[in-house]
C-alpha cells in the first residue's frame, strides 16, 4: 500500500501547481481552473486522511462530497460571473478588472 | 365743584393740541395751520373767559379759589415706609382767571397780526405750530396748581422761546440769541429746580391749595417759617429766593436780563409775544404765585426777606435797564429795555405792595407792550425790515394808525397822567414804595426810571414819526443789500420803494390793543381799586377820597413824566429834522456815559471776560484732559485688548487648529497610503494572501520545531 506520505506530496504538488495558476495567469477562467485545482488538492487530503485513519467514521468522505458540491456550485457561480463581465467589457483579462480599487 | 374747574385744563390743551396737528401739516397749509392756531386760542379765550365769570364773585374766605388735583404717579418712601405720591392739578382762583383771560387774548391778537406780519415767510406754517405751542405752555403755567406742573410748563416756555427766537435760524444772530435766551434762563432755573426739590423734602407735596395740605396754606407755612438755616434766613424765605432766581431769570431781572434784548432777533410777534403776555410775565407771575410763601415770616409785622430781595432787585433792574435803553438806535432793542425796566417795576411792585400791585402793572403792560411791539412790527413791515430809528422819520404822515396806536402805547408805557393805564399802575407802585417801612430807594430808583423811561420813548418817538418823511437814501440802499445778500430773507418779494401803512389784518390788533391800553387803567384806580379787591375777593368801594390822598405823590409822577417828555422834545425835536442824524446830541454832550449806555454796560463783555471765559477756560482743560489723559488710557485699554485678542487669536490657530490640522493630515496621508493597496487587482490580493500564507506557515514550522 502507498504510504501516506506520497499522497500528501501529491497533492501538495497539485495544491502549489492550481495555486501558481490562480496566482499567475491572466485568462480568468484559467484562474477558476486554478482554484479548482485547489479545492481538489485539499479534497484528496481529505480522503487520504480518512483512508489511513479511522474509517469507521465516514466524515472525510462527507466532508470531500460536500466541498464538490459546493466547488460545482462554485464553479458555476464563477463561470456565469465570468461570462457576465466577459459580455460587459469584452475581455477575459484579470487585470483588466480594478473596478473595485480604492 | 364748578364743570369749568374741571375742565381747565382744555385751555392749554387746546392750543397744545393745535401745535402738535400743525406740527404734521405740510408746508403749504398755510391756511389750515394759522386756522388751527386762532382757532384754538379763540376757543381757550371764550374757555377762559368762562372760567374768570365764577371768579367775580366772592367764596366763603375771601377769594374764590377751587382746585382740582390728581394723583401722577407714587413711589416708595424710604424713609417714612410708606408711598409718597406726586400730585398734579390745577387751581381756578382771580389770578389764573385774570392771566388766562390776558394770555388767551394777547395771544390770540398777537396770533391774527401774525397771518399778516408771517404773510410772505416761507415758514409761515412752522410759526403757527411754535406759536401755539408757546401759547399752550403759558397756559399751563397759569392754571397749575403744583410746582412741578409749573415747572414743566416753565421749561415747555423756554423751549418754545428758543425755537422762536431762532426761527430765522439762518441767521448766526438769531441762533446765537436762542441759545443765549435758553442758557441764560436755565442758570436761573437751576435755583427754581433746587428750591423745588427743597419745599419737596420739607413739605412733602408741590400742590399749591389742597384743602388745608397744599405748600402754600397755612400749615406749611408755620412749619417752613418755623426753621431757619444758614445765616438765620426762615427756609420759607431761602426757598423763595431760590424759586426767584428762575423767575429772575425768566423775567429778565439783572443781572440775568442779558437775554432779552438779544430776543429780539425773532420774528417781531414773538417778541411781543415774549414780552407782553407769555414769557416774561411767567416770572411776575410766580412770584404772585408762590406770594404767601414769599412773604412768609415769622412775625407778621417785619417784611420777609424774599420781599425785600424781590424789590431791591426789581428796582435795581428797572432804572438799570432805563439807562441803557436811553442810548440805543433799535427800535425793538429801546423795546425790550424798557420791558427789562417795566419788568424790575412789576417785581417792585410785587415786593413793596403785594399781588395786585405788581400783577397790575402786569396786565396793563402785557396790553401797551404787545401795543408797541406789535406797532414797531408794522413799522418795520412797512420801512422794509430796516430796524434803525435814525434811519426812519416822518412815519406819522405815512402809516397814520401805527403812528396814533403807536403813540396811545408810548403814553401807556411813559405813565402819562390819567387817561392812560401805565399810569395808574406804575403810580401805584411808586405809591406802595413811597410807603415802603425799609427804605425809599427804591422808591427814588422808581422815579428815576419813569423819568428815563418817558425820555427815551419821546426820543423814539421823534426819530420813527417826526422829521424829515422819507427814509434816507442810505437807508434803502441798505436794504436793498441786505435783501440782495440774503436770499432766504422772508420778506423780499415787495421792492423797497415806498413805505407803506400794513394790512388791516395788522392793523385791526393794534387799535383793539390801544383802545385796551387806555381803558384798562379804570379798573385800578385809587378811587375804584376793583382790581385789588378782585384779587383780595373783597367788594371794592367808591371812594374818591382816596384820589386826594394820593394826589401828591400822582402830581410827583405827572411832574416828572412832563419834564422827561419836554426834555426829550427839546432835545431830540430839531434832530430829526436834520439830514445827519448819525451822532445823537446827547453823545456829543457826554461821550463817555454814551458809550458805556450803548454798549449797556459791558455786561456781555463782563460775562464775556468772566463766566464765559472761566467756562473756555474749563473746556480747553477738559478737551486737553480729553484728548491727553483719557485718549491715554482708552488707547493703552484698546491696545491691550488688542494685544489679548492677538494671544487669544494665536492660542486658537497655531495651538487648537493646528493641532486637530496636523493629525488630520496624518490620518489622510495614512489612508491615502492604506488605499493604495486595494487596487482592485484581484490577483494582486491573491498573492498577498500566498505570502501571508507561506509565512504562516514558516512561522508555524519554526514554532514547532
Amino acid at each position: 500500500m502507498t504510504p501516506l506520505t506520497h499522497y500528501l506530496i501529491f497533492s501538495a504538488l497539485l495544491f502549489c501547481i492550481g495555486f501558481a495558476g490562480a496566482m499567475m495567469r491572466r485568462n480568468a477562467i484559467l484562474v477558476l481552473i486554478g482554484i479548482e485545482l485547489m479545492l481538489n488538492a485539499a479534497n484528496l487530503n481529505f480522503i487520504a486522511f480518512w483512508r489511513y485513519g479511522n474509517t469507521e467514521a465516514i466524515s472525510g468522505v462527507m466532508f470531500t462530497i460536500f466541498s464538490i458540491a459546493i466547488a460545482a456550485a462554485e464553479a458555476a457561480v464563477g463561470l456565469a460571473l465570468v461570462i457576465a463581465i466577459y459580455r460587459h467589457r469584452r475581455t477575459m483579462q484579470m487585470d483588466k478588472f480594478d473596478t473595485l480599487k480604492g | 365743584m364748578l364743570p369749568i374747574v374741571k375742565y381747565l385744563w382744555l385751555i392749554p390743551a387746546l392750543p397744545l393740541l393745535a401745535a402738535g396737528l400743525a406740527a404734521l401739516l405740510k408746508k403749504e397749509r398755510r391756511a389750515s395751520a394759522a386756522t388751527l392756531a386762532i382757532g384754538s386760542m379763540s376757543i381757550s379765550f371764550l374757555l377762559a373767559l368762562a372760567a374768570f365769570l365764577p371768579t367775580l364773585s366772592h367764596g366763603e374766605h375771601g377769594v374764590f379759589r377751587e382746585c382740582f388735583n390728581f394723583t401722577w404717579f407714587e413711589f416708595a418712601d424710604n424713609t417714612f415706609q410708606s408711598a409718597s405720591t406726586v400730585q398734579l392739578g390745577w387751581v381756578l382762583d382771580p389770578l389764573t382767571a385774570m392771566m388766562l383771560v390776558m394770555v388767551t387774548f394777547v395771544g390770540l391778537l398777537i396770533f391774527i397780526y401774525s397771518v399778516g406780519y408771517m404773510a410772505h415767510d416761507e415758514n409761515f406754517t412752522r410759526f403757527f405750530c411754535f406759536l401755539a405751542l408757546f401759547a399752550a405752555a403759558m397756559l399751563g403755567i397759569v392754571i397749575a396748581n403744583s410746582l412741578l406742573l409749573l415747572f414743566i410748563s416753565w421749561e415747555l416756555v423756554g423751549l418754545a422761546s428758543y425755537l422762536l427766537i431762532g426761527f430765522w435760524y439762518h441767521k448766526p444772530s438769531a441762533a446765537a440769541a436762542a441759545k443765549k435766551a435758553f442758557i441764560t434762563t436755565r442758570v436761573g432755573d437751576m435755583g427754581f429746580l433746587l428750591g423745588m426739590l427743597w419745599l419737596y423734602s420739607k413739605t412733602g407735596t408741590l400742590l399749591f391749595y389742597d384743602g388745608g395740605n397744599g405748600c402754600l396754606e397755612q400749615s406749611a407755612l408755620i412749619k417752613l417759617v418755623a426753621e431757619t438755616t444758614m445765616c438765620g434766613m426762615a427756609i420759607s424765605t431761602a426757598i423763595s429766593i431760590l424759586i426767584f432766581c428762575g423767575a429772575a431769570g425768566k423775567s429778565g431781572q439783572v443781572p440775568l436780563h442779558v437775554w432779552l434784548p438779544d430776543a429780539m432777533e425773532g420774528p417781531t410777534p414773538v417778541s411781543a409775544l415774549i414780552h407782553a403776555a407769555t414769557m416774561v410775565a411767567a416770572g411776575v407771575f410766580l412770584m404772585a404765585r408762590i406770594y404767601p410763601l414769599l412773604s412768609a415770616s415769622a412775625d407778621p409785622a417785619t417784611i420777609s426777606t424774599g420781599l425785600k430781595v424781590v424789590a431791591w432787585v426789581g428796582s435795581i433792574t428797572a432804572v438799570f435797564a432805563a439807562c441803557i435803553a436811553v442810548a440805543q438806535n433799535d427800535i425793538k432793542r429801546i423795546l425790550a429795555y424798557s420791558t427789562v425796566s417795566q419788568l424790575g417795576y412789576m417785581m417792585l411792585g410785587l415786593g413793596v405792595g403785594g399781588v395786585a400791585v405788581g400783577m397790575f402793572h402786569l396786565i396793563t403792560h402785557a396790553f401797551f407792550k404787545a401795543l408797541l411791539f406789535l406797532g414797531s412790527g408794522s413799522v418795520i413791515h412797512g420801512c422794509h425790515e430796516e430796524q434803525d430809528i435814525r434811519k426812519m422819520g416822518g412815519l406819522r404822515i405815512l402809516m397814520p394808525i401805527t403812528f396814533a396806536t403807536y403813540a396811545i402805547g408810548m403814553l401807556a408805557l411813559c405813565g402819562f397822567p390819567l387817561l392812560f393805564s401805565g399810569f395808574w399802575s406804575k403810580d401805584e407802585i411808586l405809591a406802595s414804595a413811597h410807603h415802603w417801612q425799609i427804605s425809599q430807594i427804591p422808591f427814588y430808583l422808581g422815579v428815576i426810571g419813569a423819568f428815563l423811561t418817558a425820555f427815551y420813548m419821546t426820543r423814539q418817538m421823534f426819530y420813527v414819526f417826526f422829521g424829515s418823511p422819507t427814509v434816507s437814501p442810505a437807508a434803502v440802499a441798505d436794504t436793498k443789500a441786505k435783501h440782495s445778500h440774503n436770499p432766504h430773507s422772508s420778506h423780499s418779494h415787495e421792492p423797497a420803494t415806498s413805505i407803506h401803512e400794513s394790512p388791516p389784518v395788522m392793523t385791526m390788533p393794534l387799535v383793539i390793543l390801544a383802545v385796551f391800553a387806555v381803558l384798562l387803567g379804570l379798573i385800578g384806580t385809587p378811587a375804584w381799586p376793583w382790581f385789588h379787591g378782585y384779587l383780595a375777593g373783597h367788594s371794592p368801594k367808591v371812594d374818591l377820597g382816596k384820589l386826594a390822598e394820593d394826589a401828591g405823590l400822582m402830581l410827583v409822577s405827572a411832574v416828572v413824566v412832563f419834564t422827561a417828555m419836554g426834555l426829550s422834545w427839546l432835545v431830540y425835536s430839531k434832530v430829526t429834522l436834520q439830514k445827519s442824524r448819525e451822532v445823537d446830541p446827547l453823545e456829543k454832550a457826554q461821550p463817555f456815559f454814551w458809550r458805556l449806555l450803548a454798549n449797556k454796560f459791558y455786561i456781555d463783555e463782563l460775562y464775556e471776560v468772566t463766566i464765559i471765559r472761566l467756562n473756555k477756560a474749563f473746556s480747553v482743560l477738559s478737551d486737553w484732559l480729553d484728548r491727553t489723559f483719557w485718549t491715554g488710557v482708552v488707547t493703552m485699554i484698546s491696545h491691550l485688548t488688542v494685544g489679548l485678542s492677538w494671544l487669544s487669536r494665536k492660542i486658537d490657530e497655531d495651538l487648537v487648529n493646528g493641532g486637530f490640522d496636523h493629525g488630520c493630515d496624518g490620518l489622510r496621508e495614512s489612508s491615502r497610503n492604506l488605499s493604495k493597496a486595494q487596487n482592485g487587482q484581484t490577483q494582486f490580493y491573491f498573492r498577498v494572501l500566498g505570502i501571508a500564507f507561506v509565512a504562516l506557515v514558516l512561522a508555524l514550522i519554526w514554532r514547532a520545531k
